[in-house]
């Protein structure tokens, strides 16, 4: 959906493409053997080549070129069997070499595409133009000190994918859901942690504007490193308007790159055009062009986990669940492994409906995410079939499940603990119907008079008496039976 | 009784063995000429005390019979080399105080093989020079001496210093490096034997970069044999360095039989030059005569686009240093100038890197970074690595042809010191080097005989990927036949 900007002199949409760092998950850096743990004390995880000391030389990590092939085939995308690195050169205290290893002209993965489902049902295809690696920089850290600026070089050389897309998002929310779609893609696939908090994973983001229906491109302005979903969306909203201003007051926009400052809620400019630098692309004279096989791709492709799209189409048409609910399951990989755990062997709308509703409702409460989860899915499974035996009611699940969540301990445990197993004797439950009925003569004439509601209140006194073991079930079916 | 600082590695080693004398001995004769002749400044770091414990422990290895291939040789290693331990600058203020954590492959190798590292040799700072006159240690004198006057001469450069040790007798190996001719040249100026492998045949890892596709460590000394024992130790593949080769190296000593009969040495016609100093075309035809006489052919071959070597290294060279280089920003190690408050990260460069860089370093990266800038990379640099594929295709068609290709190694003998000469008459220097540089391709100089004034002039020999031995073996066979033995400082 597009989003249109109402301006002085008409409407105006938005051309958004976005630029995504995402950091490799791998266990060691781009070019050099140290580790990549996030958090480690400063320049804790440099070797020699990370700090380019005098005579050191970049050796590639394969595993790092097999998790960004990964990720293109994970975004349906061309993979490229030779590839190159080249050395992008500018001067900064956290860039050692005084260049950075990055791919230019030939990058390892080509055109892709990502559907991204939005919220009110319609589907977007967002083109991807290329992803390829690169090395990051090390961090500096500017606040500590008045005279001095400290560089912390654990970060300098870990490997990022740099996943570019086509100019095909028309408004902030696209950009958001893209972003949580493409999340979600690299974090099944296992190349990317795409934890925007932890930075690793961040985004640039490019926007323009046009007159509504236009099919011309405006000139637009590159906002750096974006660290949140709703920063991306503030930043985009932000400049979008502030291109629309300048251009209704009669002034052009000057192709530029910005800063969203997140106190302000507004963009800046970091550098002009003039200021831009130079940054002398030459293939790197250290590394051969990077030369993978079809083989090499077939293999990683032949094991590709199964993936949101594949996920969600499967539990719609295999398990008949709602298009929403398929959709909340598969949005995290977590999310989708536990209640396939959960319902093998159980239904799957009830499962789906446990999952999301019950299960969902309390971690939210105990703000836990589902890897914290105190009931696990072979507990929650374990609950489930419980209900498919008529062991409790539905209602007594919900019970059991409360204090599954407090204590750890599974529901037949606390089934057998708490006497709380359904009573379906038809003989016992009838002794307490026949109980309840000799106790309440009047109502039963009220109701034989035509007081339909006191049939609930004739349940509510058998499940009382019963302490809501009796079946539900054959409780209504006594007393339909008894009060004809 | 020769001094031992006299004997040739191969007589060394003999001697070595017949427990003539000891590691020890031969290092401390060693350290003692080096002292002696200290005006020539070939030697910048000293590394005396280590050299006697690295004899001591040879001396020990070989009494226990596992003598390595160069055991108790003592070896100049050039200040490019990062040594554990021991200052390692390039010869360049840029890197003052800087000593190293972790050893070069190339040394590491040479120490296995057990060579002593007898001194760092000086240089031209970052490899950039043709006589080492741009050295942050001052320059270094050619051993040689012109018969009419007595200016000092350069003993050409880059690898002055290893080039100065090993023509005046001060140690029997040295290791240099060659990137478009810094060890063939200053070979040809002292008179002495270089060799410049295959590029990827050396490990670069540890070695201070100066052109990332060019650079390649080689060796000094004074015969080809010595050469083939001492490139043997330091070479091999190694992982640590992407563009490492990984081929086996071969045993090259066993390689040398002096027998050229049926080879086939081509003579590019494209070298001959009227800039060339008269005796260097005479020398050549001689050369080329004697090859004839040990029963090889000479045949005259086209390299067409030899005359776009000179440019095109002065093209691609500088573009990989200005970048190599960047890393020398006085943020982690080395140089960092003094700074007024309220300086910028920027003038922290300008001040760090305009009083660490000579003139020299400065000019190239300076034309490096012009090379590679937006709208004159396809211009220069683009177009410079196309034509070098010319040049080594040039190589590949003649070598489908010959088996070695014959030309001077310099246009002439070593200049004075200071001759004014401007920076691109300097690189002139190179014309004959370069090609081989370009091309990837082993190479290697060896002395042929004196000018009119009693200055060496040397000779250069290309061989295909790889055939260092054949080489070597070429080499020995000219070396053989022509038997210089002229010596710096002799009386004529």
């Amino acid at each position: 959906m597009t989003q249109i900007i109402k301006g002085n002199t008409g409407d105006w949409e938005l051309v958004i493409g976005l630029e995504i760092h995402a950091q490799v998950n791998s266990n060691s850096k781009l070019f050099s053997g140290s580790s990549v743990k996030f958090g480690g004390e400063p320049n804790s995880q440099v070797s020699l080549v990370d700090a380019a000391m005098p005579g050191m030389l970049p050796v590639i990590n394969e595993f790092c070129v097999e998790q960004a092939v990964r990720t293109g085939l994970g975004i349906n995308a061309a993979i490229n069997l030779r590839s190159v690195f080249d050395r992008k050169n500018y001067f900064y205290a956290d860039l050692p070499q005084g260049y950075q290893i990055s791919q230019y002209s030939d990058p390892i993965v080509g055109e892709g595409l990502v559907v991204v489902d939005m919220p009110d049902g319609a589907q977007r295809e967002v083109g991807i133009e290329r992803i390829h690696l690169e090395q990051d920089a090390g961090k500096s850290i500017h606040d500590q000190s008045p005279e001095h600026s400290y560089i912390d070089l654990n970060r300098s050389g870990i490997a990022l994918m740099e996943i570019v897309t086509k100019p095909d998002l028309r408004s902030s929310e696209e950009a958001g859901e893209f972003m949580k779609k493409l999340r979600s893609i690299v974090r099944y696939l296992g190349t990317c942690d795409g934890d925007m908090e932890k930075g690793n994973m961040r985004c640039d983001a490019n926007v323009s504007v046009r007159k509504k229906g236009s099919s011309e491109l405006g000139t637009r302005c590159e906002i750096k490193n974006l660290n949140s979903i709703r920063n991306i969306q503030l930043a985009i909203n932000y400049e979008a308007d502030r291109q629309v201003d300048v251009i209704e007051a009669g002034g052009t926009i000057d192709q530029e790159t910005r800063l969203f400052d997140t106190t302000t809620g507004e963009t800046r400019t970091m550098r002009s055009k003039e200021d831009a630098h130079d940054y002398r692309y030459f293939p790197d004279p250290d590394l051969l062009p990077l030369e993978i096989t079809q083989e090499f791709v077939d293999n990683i492709k032949a094991n590709l986990p199964e993936l949101p799209d594949q996920k969600k189409a499967k539990y719609i048409d295999e398990m008949g669940l709602s298009p929403y609910d398929a959709g909340v399951l598969v949005s995290e990989k977590a999310v989708a492994q536990y209640f396939e755990e959960v319902v093998k062997g159980n239904d799957p709308k009830m499962t789906a409906n446990w999952v999301t509703a019950e299960l969902f409702g309390r971690l939210n409460k105990a703000s836990k995410s589902i890897d914290e989860s105190p009931v696990s899915a072979k507990q929650l499974s374990g609950l489930l079939s419980l209900i498919k035996d008529n062991t409790i009611s539905g209602k007594i699940a919900k019970q059991v499940f409360d204090i599954m969540f407090e204590s750890g301990k599974d529901a037949d445990v606390i089934v057998e603990e708490q006497g709380l197993k359904q009573v379906t004797d038809t003989g016992a439950i009838e002794k307490i119907v026949d109980e309840v009925l000799a106790a309440n003569p009047d109502k039963i004439a009220e109701y034989k008079s035509g007081k339909d509601k006191l049939f609930g209140f004739f349940v509510g006194q058998v499940m009382k008496q019963s302490q809501g073991k009796a079946n539900p079930q054959v409780v209504n079916q006594l007393l339909k039976d008894k009060l004809k | 009784m020769t001094k031992l600082t006299d004997l040739s590695v191969t007589a060394a080693l003999i001697g070595l063995e017949n427990k003539e004398f000891s590691a020890v001995d031969l290092a401390k004769e060693t350290l003692k000429e080096i002292e002696n002749k200290k005006d020539l400044n070939a030697f910048s770091v000293d590394t005396s005390d280590f050299a006697i414990k690295q004899a001591a422990q040879s001396d020990k290895k070989r009494a226990d019979g596992k003598a390595g291939v160069i055991e108790g040789i003592p070896v100049g290693v050039k200040d490019l080399f990062c040594t554990k331990g021991f200052s390692s600058t390039a010869c360049s203020k840029i890197l003052n105080g800087f000593t190293p954590t972790y050893e070069s492959t190339v040394t590491t190798n040479l120490f296995a093989a057990g060579g002593i590292m007898i001194g760092k040799t000086n240089m031209d700072e970052f490899a950039m020079g043709s006589g080492n006159l741009n050295s942050s240690n001052g320059i270094v004198k050619n051993p040689w001496t012109r018969k009419d006057d007595n200016k000092v001469l350069v003993p050409g450069g880059s690898s002055g210093g290893s080039s100065a040790a090993i023509a005046a007798r001060l140690c029997q190996g040295a290791l240099g490096t060659d990137t478009g001719g810094s060890i063939r040249q200053p070979a040809s100026f002292t008179g002495i034997t270089g060799i410049k492998p295959t590029y990827g045949r050396c490990s670069r890892y540890g070695m201070i970069a100066f052109a990332s596709s060019l650079d390649q460590a080689g060796v000094f000394a004074r015969s080809s044999k010595d050469c083939a024992l001492l490139l043997e130790a330091i070479a091999g593949y190694d992982k640590k360095d992407s563009t490492s080769i990984n081929k086996p190296v071969d045993n090259y000593i066993s390689m040398i039989t002096g027998d050229v009969k049926g080879k086939k040495i081509g003579i590019p016609k494209e070298y001959q030059s009227d800039k060339m100093q008269g005796e260097v075309n005479d020398y050549w035809q001689k050369a080329a005569k004697f090859f004839e006489e040990l029963g090889a052919e000479t045949i005259e071959i086209s390299l067409p686009n030899t005359k776009y070597a000179l440019p095109v290294y002065y093209i691609i060279a500088p573009a990989e240093a200005s970048s190599n280089l960047a890393r020398y920003d006085g943020v982690r190690y080395g140089h960092r100038a003094e700074l007024p408050s309220g300086a910028s990260l920027d003038d922290m460069y300008e001040l760090t890197r305009s009083e660490g860089f000579g003139d020299e370093v400065k000019r190239r990266i300076m034309i490096g970074t012009y090379v590679l800038s937006a709208g004159y990379y396809d211009a220069y640099y683009k177009k410079a690595q196309k034509v070098r594929t010319l040049i080594a295709n040039d190589f590949k068609q003649a070598f489908s042809k010959v088996d070695f290709v014959l030309t001077p190694t310099a246009p002439t003998s070593a200049f004075a010191v200071d001759e004014k000469m401007d920076p691109v008459t300097m690189y002139l220097n190179d014309v004959f080097t370069v090609p081989a540089s370009l091309a990837g391709l082993p190479a290697m100089s060896l002395p042929v005989g004196l000018d009119k004034q009693n200055m060496p002039l040397g000779m250069q020999l290309i061989a295909p990927a790889f055939e260092e031995g054949k080489l070597l073996n070429a080499a020995f066979a000219l070396e053989q036949a022509i038997g210089f033995n002229h010596k710096p400082g002799e009386v004529q």
